[in-house]
């Protein structure tokens, strides 16, 4: 499947991202110092950690939104100066322009990379289609769920084309059954995209399940980065070598 | 459709009551006018010297068919519409600048905040210094009378906005055009239409009274040039003019405003709660209205 696609975009591949010895936060407040971290291309790395412990300052830092206090930040091996269409941001809610409607949101990215309203239109049709929205194309946000509005930010974030997606706790706000499909979702609508993605959550399950590599954060540093063994797979949550990850996840986050 | 059916249904009768109700506060409001000055009524307020209805309306007529009326009609019209719409595209501009920038903050907020508290009818002799003719003038009075309440409203409102709308924007590889274009404009817009139902009230005064000061024609020219011949008649004219052309004005700028940004969640809910008696029929309502929406293009808005 992955090859496939790959015929069909061979030019995509997966950014690759890195921060050295930063320092993160606000300069008045920095929260997370010495991060030292590589997300490779097209892995999907998961954050978790307590709330409040910069998580989503570490994700707006990779976005470009944030320039780091101290040390670097780079993308392909380039220092990172800003925010770009290759590195889309997914928030935990509301981030949808309200007085578009979702097919015109998705339309936006597609807009701004200067596309022809034929092509978007038919780019953004494709894309709800995929997140199972294209009955609701001309419904303006606050008209559908709150999942499906997380779908709509999926397809416009993934209408861009980007070469990173970062995620900020996107399923955070939803109830653990929509929860649960938006996850499976989520792999399928990845794959061929060759996208890295960078999933911030404070729920360990999603995070093994969703991640390559799992990220912990806690008490201002990044503590350790593990492999998760057999990701994307809903029949490994009683394996033996996930729930010994899982025990050691949860006892470093309650330390 | 049957759902369709009586959502209309039940929004259609009440409507035409209350159509009816405020077309009799109307005839009730001018009857006891009638009433009081045709009998001559002088209990501490005299009505004795005031015009009945039935002089005015004859007084209004033989206006209506004469010259000068339409002349005063279009000249007060072309000032206003000329000073508001300048207002409103330079208050928009001017409050988005010092919203976003802390320059323009920095340099205009000082002289801005001290011209805002005058009145802008006070401003009547420095417009006759400044401006080498009266029209001009009194466009400048009117254009600063809605000046201010847009400048204002546009500030606050594009403080307010979500900036999570500006980062998705960013993060999508928009610029500073694109996230004005996208982002500040129409998120801002329900506070500017705000500032601009404000500021077409305050032009009506504003032009009404430069015109009693400093006027050429123009209707509060002709009401105050009635005063001056104790033709209360036509004064009467005048006033029921100018309210009946600041009421369409503003109705405008509301039906605009509305229409502009029905995106906002809770227009649907004041149509649907606007009569607690039909609260159950409301509430069956609510689902339909979507699809009875659907053919709006509410992204050819922005």
């Amino acid at each position: 499947m992955t090859s496939s696609s790959d015929v069909r975009s061979p030019a995509r591949t997966g950014a690759a991202l890195a921060l050295r010895g930063a320092t993160l936060g606000r300069p008045d407040a920095p929260v997370l110092d010495g991060v030292d971290l590589v997300v490779t291309p097209g892995e999907i790395l998961t954050l978790v950690g307590p709330s409040g412990c910069g998580k989503s300052t570490l994700l707006r830092t990779l976005a470009g939104l944030l320039s780091p206090l101290a040390g670097e930040v780079g993308q392909d091996g380039r220092p990172l100066t800003g925010p770009a269409a290759d590195r889309a941001l997914i928030f935990q809610e509301d981030a949808l322009l309200p007085w578009r409607t979702l097919r015109a949101n998705v339309e936006l990215p597609l807009a701004i990379k200067g596309l022809p309203r034929a092509e978007r239109r038919r780019q953004a049709a494709a894309w709800l289609e995929r997140v199972g929205l294209a009955e609701h194309a001309r419904h303006l946000p606050h008209r559908v769920s709150g999942g499906q509005r997380q779908r709509a930010q999926l397809a416009r974030a993934l209408a861009g084309a980007p070469r990173a997606v970062l995620m900020d706790e996107p399923f955070g706000a939803l109830d653990a059954q929509t929860r649960a499909g938006m996850q499976d979702l989520l792999v399928e609508v990845l794959r061929g995209t060759g996208a890295t993605v960078v999933f911030v959550t404070h729920d360990v399950d999603e995070a093994l399940f969703l991640g390559d590599r799992v990220a912990l954060i806690g008490s201002g540093r990044l503590t350790a980065v593990r492999d998760v063994p057999r990701p994307r797979d809903r029949s490994a949550h009683d394996d033996p070598a996930r729930l010994a990850l899982r025990r050691d996840v949860l006892s470093s986050l309650g330390t | 459709m049957s759902g369709k059916e009586r959502a209309s249904r039940g929004r259609g009768v009440p409507r035409l009551g209350r159509y009816a109700l405020r077309a009799a506060s109307l005839a009730v409001a001018l009857g006891v006018w009638q009433l009081l000055t045709s009998l001559d009524i002088d209990l501490w307020l005299r009505f004795s010297q005031f015009p009945t209805v039935a002089d005015v309306a004859r007084t209004f007529a033989d206006r209506l068919s004469g010259p000068d009326y339409w002349t005063d009609l279009t000249d007060s019209l072309t000032r206003i519409l000329t000073g508001f719409l300048l207002a409103a595209v330079l208050g928009v501009a001017v409050g988005v600048l010092v919203a976003r920038s802390r320059l323009a903050e920095d340099l205009l907020g000082p002289v801005l905040e001290v011209v805002r508290p005058i009145p802008a009818i006070a401003l009547v002799p420095v417009a006759i210094l400044l401006f080498p003719s009266n029209e001009q003038g009194i466009v400048f009075i009117t254009f600063t009378a809605a000046f201010f309440p847009v400048l204002v409203s546009t500030r606050h409102a594009v403080r307010a906005l979500t900036p999570m709308w500006e980062e998705a924007v960013l993060t999508m590889g928009g610029g500073r055009w694109r996230i004005l274009a996208s982002v500040v404009l129409p998120g801002a817009l329900p506070g500017i239409f705000g500032g601009l139902s404000v500021g077409i009230g305050v032009s009506w005064i504003c032009v009404i009274s430069a015109e009693m000061i400093s006027g050429q024609y123009g209707v509060g020219y002709r009401t105050w040039q009635d005063y001056t011949v104790v033709n209360y008649a036509g004064v009467f004219v005048g006033m029921v003019t100018i309210g009946v052309l600041g009421w369409l004005t503003s109705t405008a700028v509301e039906l605009l405003g509305r229409r502009l940004t029905r995106w906002l969640p809770r227009t649907s809910y004041v149509a649907a709660g606007r009569s607690p008696r039909r609260v159950d029929r409301a509430a069956a309502a609510v689902p339909v209205s979507p699809t009875t929406r659907e053919g709006v293009p509410h992204d050819q808005l922005v």
